[in-house]
């Protein structure tokens, strides 16, 4: 079997089927660099991510929201682990990683690059960034290449306290005073149109989306899976008094959706350029994390060695 | 930044989910030394009681078999069906057997 033309059969033929496709397999270079890309994508969202919730760590209200904010920050860290670990089945590593989302190669999830200004926005980006992140991820456990979706099914498992804890947050200011009912909307117009720009451009635009889905890493399109949480958060929203700032937002009879307004694009493309409020300040942040560990893993390695040698020693006496 | 990889070797993780079952494949973590290695392992792999035992191996320790002769690496099985028991003829109204 050594035709090329042949392994590629192979691989379009496992495709066909639904089944995984494994590290190992043969598979086409550019369903590989695909792979790449989205994974470590996703993998370095969720690492960016800790860093506006991990702002308010030391300022949670309560004893019970700290526990609980602290726990879903190291989730963060967790899956992006996962992830990374999904990525280096593909032959890179991690430092290689780490260097592409430096140099800008590889990107993060633009919302990260938005501040958090207040409590409220803990329960906003749980409630709406989580919400938008499991839409995207539920589909993602079917992906056909086989890490990235085990690595998936361990996420969504996790993944629902998280939108949960922040929808708590939302209901609870929501029900409070007059002042804390303000926050919540104000983090909700805030949030909002970035949340539901997180599924991507629309798919008369979205240059990646062709060979994903014929690969089924993806099996829906952006703007179906946008509809589909649009549709899920509106009676959410309804249901503890608060308004989603899209003035076009209205239920369509005939459609069976939520039609809603236009999305600024050009405000995306424009925070995934760098512009964004934070984009400067959440890479610096990371680069410097990297950068001050550097000593300690120097340490844990010397440490290493010299038990490792100590252990030979102690058997060869 | 450097361009030594500074990031361990890697370890591949196992989870036994409860007493008396296999242990499972569950992902990778990079560690300098095996105790280092069952700790992340335990943060990254078992945050809601996933597991009572964890297994860590050297990834460079697996030696695993090529998908590309899974045909001819699995064939010699293929063609005995008498290790299955359906391959029997059994009377029918026999019982426990």
């Amino acid at each position: 079997m050594e035709n090329p033309i042949e392994f590629e059969q192979i691989f379009n033929a496992k495709i066909a089927k639904g089944e995984f496709i494994e590290p190992k397999d043969w598979m086409p270079e550019k369903y590989r660099k695909t792979l790449i890309r989205q994974i470590s994508q996703h993998a370095h969202s969720e690492i960016i991510g800790m860093q506006p919730e991990g702002n308010f760590i030391t300022r949670a209200p309560s004893l019970r929201r700290k526990a609980v904010l602290l726990a879903k920050v190291q989730d963060e860290a967790g899956h992006g682990l996962y992830l990374y670990s999904a990525c280096e089945t593909l032959g890179i590593t991690r430092d290689e990683l780490n260097e592409q989302l430096h140099t800008g190669k590889a990107k993060y999830s633009s919302i990260f690059n938005y501040p958090t200004l207040t409590w409220a926005d803990m329960g906003a980006i749980g409630w709406l960034v989580d919400g938008a992140a499991i839409i995207n991820q539920v589909m993602l456990q079917r992906a056909s290449f086989g890490p990235y979706s085990r690595a998936m099914v361990r996420i969504c498992k996790e993944e629902s306290f998280h939108q949960r804890q922040g929808y708590e947050i939302m209901c609870v200011l929501a029900k409070g005073t007059a002042e804390q009912k303000a926050l919540a909307q104000d983090a909700l117009n805030r949030w909002w149109w970035p949340s539901i720009m997180m599924f991507g451009p629309p798919d008369s635009e979205s240059k990646n989306s062709a060979d994903s889905t014929r690969w089924k890493i993806k099996r829906e399109t952006n703007d179906e899976l946008r509809q589909k949480f649009i549709d899920r958060t509106v009676g959410q929203a309804d249901f503890i008094g608060l308004v989603l700032p899209d003035k076009d937002l209205k239920w369509n009879e005939a459609r069976g959706h939520y039609d809603y307004g236009q999305i600024d694009w050009a405000e995306f493309n424009s925070v995934i350029a760098g512009n964004g409020a934070c984009n400067k300040q959440r890479l610096a942040h990371h680069i410097k994390a990297q950068e001050d560990g550097l000593w300690v893993r120097a340490a844990a390695n010397a440490y290493a060695r010299k038990k490792a040698e100590k252990e030979k020693n102690m058997l060869v006496a | 930044m450097t361009k030594i990889d500074t990031q361990f070797p890697l370890w591949e993780v196992f989870i036994q989910a409860k007493s008396g079952t296999p242990h499972k494949h569950a992902g990778s973590v990079h560690a300098a030394d095996k105790e280092m290695a069952l700790q992340n392992a335990r943060d990254t792999y078992s945050r809601r009681s996933e597991g009572t035992n964890i297994w860590v191996v050297p990834a460079e320790f697996i030696t695993a078999s090529s998908p590309e002769d899974q045909g001819a690496f699995f064939e010699p099985s293929n063609d005995k069906p008498y290790r299955h028991p359906t391959f029997y003829i059994i009377p029918d109204g026999v019982k426990f057997i």
